[in-house]
């Protein structure tokens, strides 16, 4: 079985986020990266699917030299090799086509995505993935079971869980469910080593043009002052709704 | 997981590697996974958390620069001491169970020992299954270990050793012991002297207040028979256990440091969020004058071991190098302690916060692998070529 991990390399959630002078892209100046929360656990799930059934697990990133060092840890972590596309996309459908141009080479029974990057929050690459390879796609996926080339999956819906079955080869958008946050593996020092002669192999992009472009990014507000109002006081709560915030 | 975070005030992470940053984050998460949520509460009931143990290993922190075949990760000097930075800013006690299995243990067996002892010890040390521990220190030879009474006769089929050491690290849970003593010829030699034999014992020492969470205890030989190929051939005389010190000694000089971050990032905290005649306390004069040295000395000490490690990996960096290393972390990280404390106010007496346990703990890593004294006096030899000692 050939499993393929897409791994997005984003700030650490802890960032505190600034933007370029004319507010058209993140500024990366101090900025540490990580994998994707999201995709931490499918991968996770995916070095079990090795452990357990021999599966061969391939991460891949579409970045500048710069993701390396995460696919570095990812590869120590357990997955067998990586693959780099070397390209500085803009959008989720030039990530999109990139992967599934490298899936229509090699053939993976089954995709891991993250339900969505916490850099962009797109939501969108698993989907289009999917979509471009004429595969089935799982979103929010929080449940996989394999047996031979089916698979019963769980998956979060408004309000609850959905049940279903597929037959691989299909693409799932993975998130905390898949495995558990105590379950998240730290790379030890053996396989840090052994990440050091895996295959990193860097290929040349597809030809693809985004198809949305950023214009600017700009922060949310922030959060105005708060003013405490005694419960007993309900007109003046009333009159400050009224003319102060002007929301009745 | 977080990003690793940590005092970095002169950019040192551009000198590292990737795979060092893997290697120190790695040791970051599995630190404050496992070792920062219950470190407080063993050094508080004096226990040591021999749980930790696999983890330890798994993780990979025994024997990293061992080579790969013989259950080591076979990572560099520089890897080596991110570790040992890492693991003390959780716990002094840790760090010296990781230095005794690393390099007292796992070293002298790895340089000295034959292909059947390393074949024997290396994978079981390196995986958690056995601890070591490493006896040089007697209750008459502490500074002056040459001088030292443990010893052995030649019997024919075995060595008959007898003798005591004290102020042993891992002693109490140890399955081996590496031990220096004397043969009749008065030369000091290695013995791999296992849990079991006869009139072997490794009595605890108690009523400790440092180190409270690493086992410190004694090793009594009385008519130990040991087997002839449980002696380490490969170097004799004291420049054998001095070399492990070395290499033990090289850790600490990076541990320490990790304690001092840790001291130092809490009273940092601490002082810009207490407020004490209006303000945060962050903005008098006289805490910032302990925190600007103490960042001041933590850089010194960073560029410092940085250099030692590179040195260290081309098979350069001398002793006396080393010793100056290790009384130069092991001293400031002491100051940093203290003057953290104070920033803390009473605060900082609790265990609440980590401060006061360091500083406990640091009372010994002054004192052990070599005294704040002698260091000075390595020091001294080698730059006047003359000897202090005697
Ligand atoms: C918690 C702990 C764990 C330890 N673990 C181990 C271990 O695992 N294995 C092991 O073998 N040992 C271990 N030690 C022992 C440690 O290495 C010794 O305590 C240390 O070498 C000092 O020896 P001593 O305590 O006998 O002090 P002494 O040598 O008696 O020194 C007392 C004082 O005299 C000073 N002094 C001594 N000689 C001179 C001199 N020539 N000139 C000037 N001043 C001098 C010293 O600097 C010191 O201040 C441990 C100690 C502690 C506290």
């Amino acid at each position: 079985m050939k499993v393929l991990v897409c791994i997005s390399h984003v700030p650490d959630t802890t960032t505190k986020i600034k933007f370029t002078e004319d507010n058209s892209a993140l500024d990366k100046e101090g900025v540490q990266f990580v994998i994707n929360p999201y995709d931490e656990f499918g991968l996770t799930r995916a070095v079990w699917l090795k452990e357990k059934e021999g599966a061969e697990v391939t991460v891949l990133t579409v970045g500048g030299a710069e993701v390396e060092p995460t696919l570095r840890k990812a590869l120590a972590i357990g997955a067998d090799n990586a693959i780099r596309v070397d390209q500085e996309a803009t959008d989720g459908f030039q990530v999109a086509k990139q992967i599934a141009a490298v899936a229509e080479a090699e053939k993976y029974d089954l995709i891991i995505t993250g339900r969505e990057s916490i850099d962009y929050n797109g939501g969108q690459v698993g989907g289009m993935v999917a979509a471009l390879l004429q595969q089935p796609f799982i979103n929010a996926c929080v449940g996989m079971e394999v047996e031979g080339d089916k698979a019963e999956l769980i998956r979060e819906i408004d309000g609850g869980k959905e049940k279903l079955s597929a037959q691989l080869p299909f693409v799932i958008g993975g998130q905390k469910g898949l495995v558990e946050e105590s379950d998240l593996k730290i790379p030890n020092m053996r396989g840090i080593m052994q990440a050091r002669k895996k295959p990193l192999d860097v290929r040349p992009p597809a030809e693809t043009a985004p198809r949305t472009k950023v214009g600017t990014f700009e922060k949310p507000a922030p959060k105005g002052d708060v003013k405490m109002v005694d419960a007993e006081n309900i007109e003046e709560l009333v009159r400050l709704l009224h003319e102060e915030a002007k929301a009745l | 997981m977080d990003h690793y975070q940590a005092p970095d005030y002169y950019g040192v992470d551009e000198l590292l590697t990737e795979e060092h940053k893997l290697v120190r984050g790695a040791t970051r998460d599995w630190v404050k996974k496992e070792v920062s949520p219950i470190i407080e509460d063993y050094a508080q009931r004096a226990e040591f958390p021999k749980q930790l143990i696999q983890g330890l290993a798994e993780v990979g922190a025994f024997g990293p620069y061992i080579p790969e075949e013989y259950g080591g990760a076979g990572l560099d000097q520089i890897s080596y001491g991110l570790m040992m930075q890492e693991i003390e800013r959780g716990g002094s006690g840790i760090r010296s169970t990781c230095s005794v299995q690393s390099s007292l243990v796992m070293f002298p067996i790895y340089a000295y020992g034959t292909e059947e002892q390393r074949k024997k010890f290396l994978p079981r040390l390196a995986s958690g299954d056995m601890l070591g521990c490493f006896g040089l220190t007697e209750p008459n030879h502490g500074s002056n270990p040459g001088g030292m009474e443990t010893h052995y006769v030649d019997k024919g089929d075995h060595y008959l050793l007898n003798g005591a050491k004290l102020w042993i690290s891992n002693s109490p849970y140890a399955d081996v012991a590496v031990v220096w003593a004397k043969n009749e010829e008065g030369r000091v030699h290695g013995l791999l002297v296992e849990r079991g034999m006869e009139g072997f014992s490794t009595p605890e020492t108690h009523n400790k207040w440092s180190l409270r969470a690493s086992a410190t205890g004694e090793l009594v030989f009385s008519d130990v028979k040991v087997p002839k190929e449980n002696l380490l051939p490969g170097k004799s005389g004291l420049g054998a256990p001095l070399s492990c010190l070395d290499s033990a000694r090289y850790g600490i000089a990076w541990g320490a440091l990790g304690a001092a971050m840790d001291c130092y990032d809490t009273a940092l905290r601490y002082a810009q969020e207490r407020k004490q005649f209006g303000k945060p306390i962050a903005g008098f004069q006289l805490q910032q004058k302990k925190l600007a040295e103490m960042i001041t000395e933590i850089t010194k000490g960073q560029l410092l071991v940085w250099r030692l490690g590179t040195l260290k990996n081309e098979g350069r960096a001398t002793g006396a190098q080393i010793s100056m290393a290790k009384r130069n972390s092991v001293e400031i990280a002491l100051k940093i302690a203290r003057d953290a404390r104070q920033v803390l106010g009473g605060m900082g007496i609790t265990g609440d916060y980590p401060i006061m346990r360091h500083m406990m703990n640091l009372e010994s890593v002054v004192t052990y692998e070599g005294t704040h004294d002698i260091h000075l006096l390595i020091t001294g030899m080698d730059i006047t070529g003359e000897n202090a000692f005697k």
